[in-house]
């Protein structure tokens, strides 16, 4: 244990436990709505929403700090993990929906009869998880066979992602594909049976994303900090080596890339039921290339790094939506070429460059 | 400086590699590389030729050439990095190298030094030979990997031996040139391999650096098989028993040092006309 984090480092993560999982549940449901303490639902889904967002940036970070493998496709991980766990909240809401049917209400306007197959079990909450997980860990493992068999590197592998990602985006958006085309799931009623909207149901969905937050940091450090981790960096610097010094670095690329890619699924089924809704526009390229300027703002290689660069940008993000929404995609730009100019270790990079050289 | 690696007979019971392929190293009719007719073109330009060469078990062969004449792509089709369109290779008599990957002819027993020292400039000199150790190199093993102190003890004899001890913490990067080319070195002994390649391994060494390494060789030479490109006569001369001549991707000739400078076409080919 003590080779993950020293004791600083072990106590600041209690810090952040207790925070995620006393405080903020106290605040939240403890204090009355009407006092200047009480944590408002707004605040728990923003918040529980950034959480996704950081697990999403730490397995960016495993795949492109640490491996250098900078996919620009991991938006469709999240999406499809998010997808299927919305598959099984849109079951969930029975015949709640709109025109009061078995179906979903995109199936019924598209005078569907039954569900399709791959809407199979989809009532059951073990199979529409074991799809989060599963989906894109295989989409990942199969995609990440061929393109690091063919030995694709560098920005051809970024732009293949791309693509990838960008030919997800279109299937989902047809309506035929069965996965409510352009407007995607919403409208959920219950989670586990329990109402999706009860501030309860809210703070245990916020309570396990900050779990598989630290979970995911946590699985990670013990990655980066293993011999593993170690012949990832060894990839990231002179691959030819590695494969001289006996390694296949294939298979260690796709068990990094899979890995990544099943953590930003698992991210992906916590986000749709707290936002409350999911469609294609999760795959949109703009999105993956936005999770790489999160780890790059907080410092690539670091994994606190990646938690602080998604907090950071997505904090500013929403203030930015409502105060000057047109300029959001402007300032992105900005700040990762600045960042990229001025920054490149990032903020983890400037902090600890300020404290060794006060030192 | 003695030989810490004992000769292949006295360690065969030790030695517990995993050959991906069947059959472990045959030398005993001590050959231990052999290479026939092998060609190499890219886009038309013959990088190899009809290239056929053969080194014995434990001996410590010069390969030396004008640029262009084929020596790095003669290693790269060895280590597997390029695949020849015609000929064969085999390691020893059983192990024919041109089917297999770079990770397993590593795991066979051949290690390579390029010609830019390559070593893994983020890590530490310790963490580098960490890496290099001959290990079980699935991924699953690296994952729960925990340095024994039998490989701890590896480790520093061979940082010793190449004159790293005081660096082992030092970041790799960090390291003077000679150094970096020493803890390439480095990284070759502790995979423990039969046959080594090495590149102008001395390239931006200084003089007595440059002296160590044919120390180094020399110690080396027996117990495993050494094949040195080099274009620093010196060096060669201070090292080699047999030299090999390479032109325009075949071998031009073939024998001791003197035999071998003497030679017209050599003379012809290094000087032009």
């Amino acid at each position: 244990m003590t080779r993950l984090y020293g004791a600083r480092g072990w106590a600041a993560l209690g810090v952040l436990a207790a925070i995620l999982f006393v405080v903020f549940p106290a605040l939240s449901l403890g204090v009355p709505a009407g006092s200047p303490f009480h944590l408002s639902q707004y605040w728990v889904t923003l918040i529980g929403k950034i959480m996704c967002y950081a697990v999403v940036a730490i397995a960016m970070d495993l795949v492109w700090g640490y491996s250098g493998i900078l996919s620009l496709g991991h938006g469709l991980f999240f999406a499809l993990g998010g997808y299927a766990l919305g598959m099984y909240l849109m079951r969930q809401i029975g015949r709640q929906g709109q025109y009061q049917s078995e179906l979903p209400d995109f199936m019924v306007f598209l005078d569907w009869k039954e569900l399709p197959w791959h809407w199979w079990n989809t009532d059951q909450f073990w199979w529409a998880a074991l799809l989060a997980v599963l989906v894109p860990g295989l989409l990942a493992f199969a995609f990440g066979y061929f393109a690091f068999r063919s030995r694709v590197k560098g920005v051809y592998f970024s732009i293949i992602t791309q693509a990838l990602t960008f030919a997800a985006m279109l299937l989902f958006f047809r309506n035929n594909t069965g996965f409510g085309g352009n407007n995607g799931f919403t409208d959920f009623k219950r989670i586990l049976g329990y109402g999706i909207t009860e501030p309860e149901t809210r703070m245990a969905l916020f309570a396990a994303t900050g779990a598989v937050l630290i979970g995911t940091l946590l699985v990670a450090r013990w990655i980066v900090t293993s011999r593993f981790g170690r012949v990832l960096e060894a990839i990231r610097d002179a691959e030819t080596r590695v494969a001289f010094c006996g390694y296949n670095t294939l298979h260690y690329k796709l068990f990094v890339f899979t890995l990544s890619a099943v953590i930003c699924g698992i991210a992906g089924a916590l986000y749709v039921p707290q936002v409350g809704i999911i469609n294609p526009g999760e795959m949109s390229p703009a999105n993956s290339i936005e999770i790489a300027i999160w780890v790059a703002v907080g410092g690539r290689g670091t994994l606190v790094g990646a938690i602080a660069g998604a907090g950071l940008v997505n904090f500013a993000k929403s203030l930015f939506t409502v105060w000057f929404p047109e300029y959001w995609l402007y300032f992105l730009g900005l700040l990762f070429i600045l960042v990229t100019l001025f920054l490149p270790r990032g903020i983890v990079g400037l902090a600890r460059g300020t404290r060794t050289g006060a030192a | 400086m003695s030989a810490a690696i004992h000769a292949d007979g006295a360690s065969s019971g030790v030695v517990s590699g995993r050959h991906l392929v069947a059959g472990e190293l045959d030398v005993s009719h001590g050959v231990v590389l052999y290479l026939e007719d092998i060609a190499v073109s890219f886009d038309g330009f013959k990088a190899l030729n009809g290239l056929s060469l053969s080194i014995d078990s434990g001996e410590l062969r010069c390969i030396i050439g004008p640029n262009g004449a084929g020596k790095t792509t003669l290693m790269d089709v060895v280590t597997g990095r390029t695949r020849p369109d015609a000929g064969s290779c085999y390691f020893g008599q059983t192990i024919d190298l041109m089917k297999m990957s770079e990770a397993d002819i590593a795991h066979a027993g051949i290690g390579r030094k390029f010609q830019k020292p390559t070593i893994f400039e983020n890590h530490t000199a310790f963490e580098n030979l960490e890496l290099a150790l001959k290990a079980d190199k699935r991924v699953r093993s690296t994952l729960f990997a925990r340095l024994g102190s039998a490989e701890r003890d590896r480790i520093a004899q061979t940082l010793e031996r190449i004159r790293l001890a005081g660096q082992a913490d030092r970041q790799a990067g960090l390291l003077s040139h000679g150094q970096k080319q020493w803890l390439e070195i480095g990284m070759l002994l502790v995979q423990e391999p039969k046959l080594l390649l090495l590149d102008e391994p001395v390239a931006g060494m200084s003089d007595e650096e440059t002296e160590r390494t044919a120390e180094l060789f020399l110690g080396l030479a027996g117990s495993h098989s050494l094949v040195v490109v080099e274009h620093d006569m010196a060096f060669i001369e201070s090292i080699a028993r047999k030299v090999t001549v390479l032109h325009e991707g075949s071998v031009l000739a073939e024998g001791p040092l003197a035999q071998v400078q003497a030679d017209p076409r050599v003379i012809e080919v290094y000087l032009g006309r």
